[in-house]
């Protein structure tokens, strides 16, 4: 069974960027939907939740119908609402964007909806009639809930092998806190474990303690959703000091545990993508003076969502941009980052630039694992990422896979999706 | 700057925004700070034998966040003691010799209407109201909408009080009869020098869906009370209409129900009356509302070249005509334009299902919808429910038919077009 995880963590300090809404804002807002048809917002959304509808529903008060449309399509629809990019995807999509009018927050009010739902205890599912099928589900993360969550619907019954002591993935002990909380993470997967029937096996690491051909002879079908590997480093001189972590790694320090920066003066985060933007808020939101994000390109063609760098650069972060990391300094702890000077182009100018730190944490990738199931005959993987079609299904028969371990890494509603049309296809080939 | 100053049924007023026999002119404080604010003119709230009230007496009809579109009452005339009245009145009216004042009277007998009407002309009053309106309370006693609903009794009363009477009177209607016209003419066979209209329409407003019980509720009960506010305006327009167009009727017309702004004030205006009277858009946002009636009234009189009310006063009434002569072979069609559309296909979906299934999605990714014109009917539904300003238009279509309306088309002298949108 899955572990309790501790009060005492780094993460519990901050509080939520968006704030929420309450009942009279949260039907305002709703009010102002134009409630179109065949909406943009629906189209951007991976799980194709029927947004107009659902906000029709707070319109009219109708909270408990509103959140059933949110869960029909999207069983994360709570922690989506608050960790999804909704700048790119549905708001971003809105039509009032064309007419220099504010765009309808709809993650605001998907939390809205939501959190009722939760708070309220509304539950929306039953199982479907059983039909004696057992599908393995290797990964603990939204993928993998999703696509058994759906199989359950389907009459299933699914096994989740989660290699740590909770469930959850990146939503448990990845998610920058001011979007949400670990033991809102675990509340979600516990609400949607009420559906009953999924078995969980945490501690268990498939390919060592249990392979992938046991697994695949022993359960009438496999889903992969075991994410990415650990972060990537860079292999340079004096990488091995202390004080130099994986960015993913220190980030679920803060989640889970209490992290002592209390002595750190100078944070260097190295990348540009939105992992790198979580890790420099999250330090700077623990109280370290000076943190820095120190990028190979430009603050223009980073990989990083716009808005999210704009919140950054609002709470005091620097960006120190055309510099690559050339070695690390420090005794046993470091002290600082060499770098290399670059031009427009990303290529060296031969000068180079010190820049101290006492705490570095690399943001350039994870580990893509694919290849821990190789031997599976006729799946496909192509630099560290499973192939597979729109709905899930590898190349080995009876084998699926979806999230970030087949995808390259998306957003949770990326997984969502992926782990729920899956299941479909896993039934599909069920019967 | 224009001249706002209106004369209706010789009651003479600065402007022509004046308060409504109602709370906001349930007293002397209440009226001098309404014309310190700009308001012309003030009917006095009802004055009749002192009633008590019940609690609650208020409730709205919202929509989509706006929590009194309509809004009803269940209060009845003044509970204020007559003599009270009759002083803030007389102060009133020597405070502000240039703002009309109006004494609305609801009582039964000849000889109360006798006492009432002396001692209302001793104010000063510019002029009185007959409220043969109110649908609520007042009429379970006989009064208000009971009178208005019978013209016999309403021309028996309004002759007593032009007996009795040497100041202007309005005989104020009530919109709850099948057609305004007779109970006008009644009211012109009475001798009165004008009408107001419409009072409030009896109405449920709404039911508590958790408490079972009508709104606005005393308790475990309600009752029917009287309907007001913006949404009525449509049927206090046509009634005003339906009297302004009415050859044998004669008389001014104070127009009432659901005057919010200055724009609904000049149709109230161009429909044929002579004053307007606001109440519910002064309940809801205070006697400042008329700040803009004033300067809005003032800029839409400039921008058409209006000296005065008289240059507008009944300019659309002439507009007013039967179905049957309306001219069949106008044609127009919906275009939409490309550059503001915003592709929420609303309009592609409210035709479809609500109207003639002639709008569809665009064939590239612009989400412009595209319009079928050959089988557009011109309904408007798509422009009314297009979110943007000036997207859709309305175009008139040169079909190549002369002008010809169903009567001509029954008489056998005008020939239709084919119809359109009817397979």
């Amino acid at each position: 069974m899955q572990k309790q995880i501790t009060e005492d963590r780094a993460e519990t300090v901050f509080e939520d960027f968006k704030k929420p809404y309450d009942m009279k804002a949260a039907v305002a807002e709703a009010n102002r939907c134009l409630y179109c048809e065949d909406a943009p917002c629906i189209t951007a959304c991976p799980t194709s939740i029927n947004i107009p509808e659902f906000i029709r529903r707070i319109a009219t008060e109708n909270i408990q119908g509103s959140a059933e449309t949110i869960f029909d399509s999207n069983i994360f629809g709570m922690s989506c609402a608050r960790v999804c990019p909704v700048e790119t995807l549905c708001v971003g999509d809105c039509v009032f964007n064309h007419m220099e009018q504010p765009p309808i927050q709809i993650g605001k009010l998907q939390r809205y909806a939501t959190d009722q739902a939760f708070e309220q205890d509304w539950s929306f599912f039953e199982p479907g009639a059983d039909t004696g099928k057992r599908v393995a589900i290797v990964g603990g993360g939204p993928a993998s809930i999703a696509c058994a969550h759906e199989l359950r619907l389907l009459g299933h019954s699914p096994t989740i092998f989660e290699s740590r002591d909770v469930l959850g993935g990146l939503n448990t002990w990845g998610v920058a806190p001011y979007k949400m909380k670990a033991d809102r993470a675990l509340e979600e997967v516990n609400w949607i474990m009420q559906i009953g029937g999924i078995e969980v096996k945490t501690g268990v690491t498939v390919g060592q303690d249990v392979s992938f051909d046991e697994l695949k002879n022993d359960y009438d079908a496999v889903f992969l959703g075991f994410g990415l590997g650990l972060d990537k480093f860079l292999k340079l001189e004096d990488e091995g000091l202390d004080g130099i972590y994986g960015a993913v790694e220190f980030i679920e320090k803060i989640k889970l545990e209490q992290p002592d920066v209390s002595n750190v003066q100078t944070a260097v985060v190295l990348g540009g993508g939105n992992t790198a933007i979580d890790a420099v808020r999250q330090l700077k939101g623990l109280g370290i003076p000076s943190v820095k994000m120190v990028y190979r390109g430009t603050e223009e063609r980073m990989s990083g969502y716009a808005h999210e760098w704009e919140a950054a650069k609002i709470e005091g972060i620097e960006g120190v941009w055309h510099m690559s990391p050339n070695r690390f300094f420090g005794e046993n702890t470091v002290t600082g980052v060499l770098c290399d000077v670059l031009d427009q182009d990303k290529k060296p100018t031969g000068a180079q630039q010190n820049i101290e730190a006492d705490l570095v944490l690399l943001a350039v990738g994870q580990d893509k694992q694919g290849d821990i199931v190789q031997s599976l005959p006729g799946l496909e993987i192509e630099w560290g990422v499973i192939k597979v079609d729109s709905m899930g299904r590898t190349g080995c028969d009876g084998v699926f896979a979806g999230g970030d371990c087949a995808n390259g890494a998306k957003e949770v509603v990326n997984a969502t999706a992926e782990g729920r049309d899956a299941a479909r296809a896993i039934d599909q080939y069920l019967n | 700057m224009a001249d706002l100053s209106t004369n209706c049924a010789g009651i003479k007023s600065p402007n022509p925004f004046w308060l409504a026999s109602a709370p906001p002119a349930n007293s002397g404080d209440q009226v001098k700070r309404a014309f310190d604010a700009g308001w012309g003119g003030a009917v006095w709230k009802t004055l009749g034998q002192p009633i008590q009230n019940v609690s609650s007496r208020f409730a709205g009809h919202g929509y989509k966040g706006n929590k009194a579109i309509g809004f009803n009452n269940i209060e009845l005339i003044t509970d204020r003691p007559l003599d009270v009245n009759f002083r803030e009145i007389t102060e009133v009216k020597k405070q502000y010799p240039d703002h009309a004042v109006i004494v609305s009277l609801m009582v039964e007998t000849k000889e109360e209407w006798k006492d009432f009407i002396k001692r209302s002309i001793d104010t000063g009053a510019d002029g009185l109201e007959l409220n043969f309106g109110c649908p609520h309370g007042m009429c379970e006693r006989g009064m208000g909408s009971a009178v208005g609903q019978e013209p016999k009794v309403n021309e028996e009363i309004t002759s007593w009080a032009m007996e009795y009477s040497s100041i202007p009177v309005l005989v104020k209607l009530t919109p709850n009869v099948a057609d305004i016209q007779p109970h006008g003419l009644a009211a012109q066979r009475g001798g009165a020098d004008g009408v107001s209209l419409i009072n409030t329409i009896k109405s449920v407003i709404g039911v508590d869906i958790d408490n079972f019980v009508m709104r606005p509720s005393v308790g475990a009960q309600s009752t029917n009370g009287g309907y007001c506010g913006s949404a009525v305006k449509p049927i206090a327009l046509h009634m005003l209409a339906s009297l302004a167009r009415n050859k044998d009727f004669n008389l001014p017309i104070s127009g009432i129900g659901g005057v919010s702004t200055w724009r609904d004030a000049v149709e109230f205006l161009l429909l044929g009356a002579t004053s307007v009277q606001v109440c519910t858009e002064v309940m809801l946002h205070g006697y400042r509302v008329v700040e803009d009636m004033l300067t809005g009234l003032n800029n839409y009189m400039d921008k058409h070249g209006f000296k005065t009310l008289n240059d507008f006063v009944g300019k659309a009434v002439p507009s007013y005509s039967e179905w049957g002569n309306l001219d069949m072979n106008y044609e127009t069609v919906a275009k939409i334009d490309a550059d503001k559309c915003i592709g929420c296909y609303k309009c592609m979906v409210a035709c479809h299902d609500g109207a003639h299934q002639c709008i569809f999605p665009s064939k590239d990714d612009s989400r412009v919808p595209v319009i079928d014109e050959s089988e557009c009917v011109g309904c408007n539904l798509c422009e009314i429910v297009c979110p943007v300003p000036d997207c859709i238009t309305m175009t008139e279509v040169d079909n190549g038919f002369a002008p010809a309306s169903w009567n001509e088309h029954v008489a056998g002298t005008g020939k239709l077009r084919p119809k359109k949108g009817a397979h």
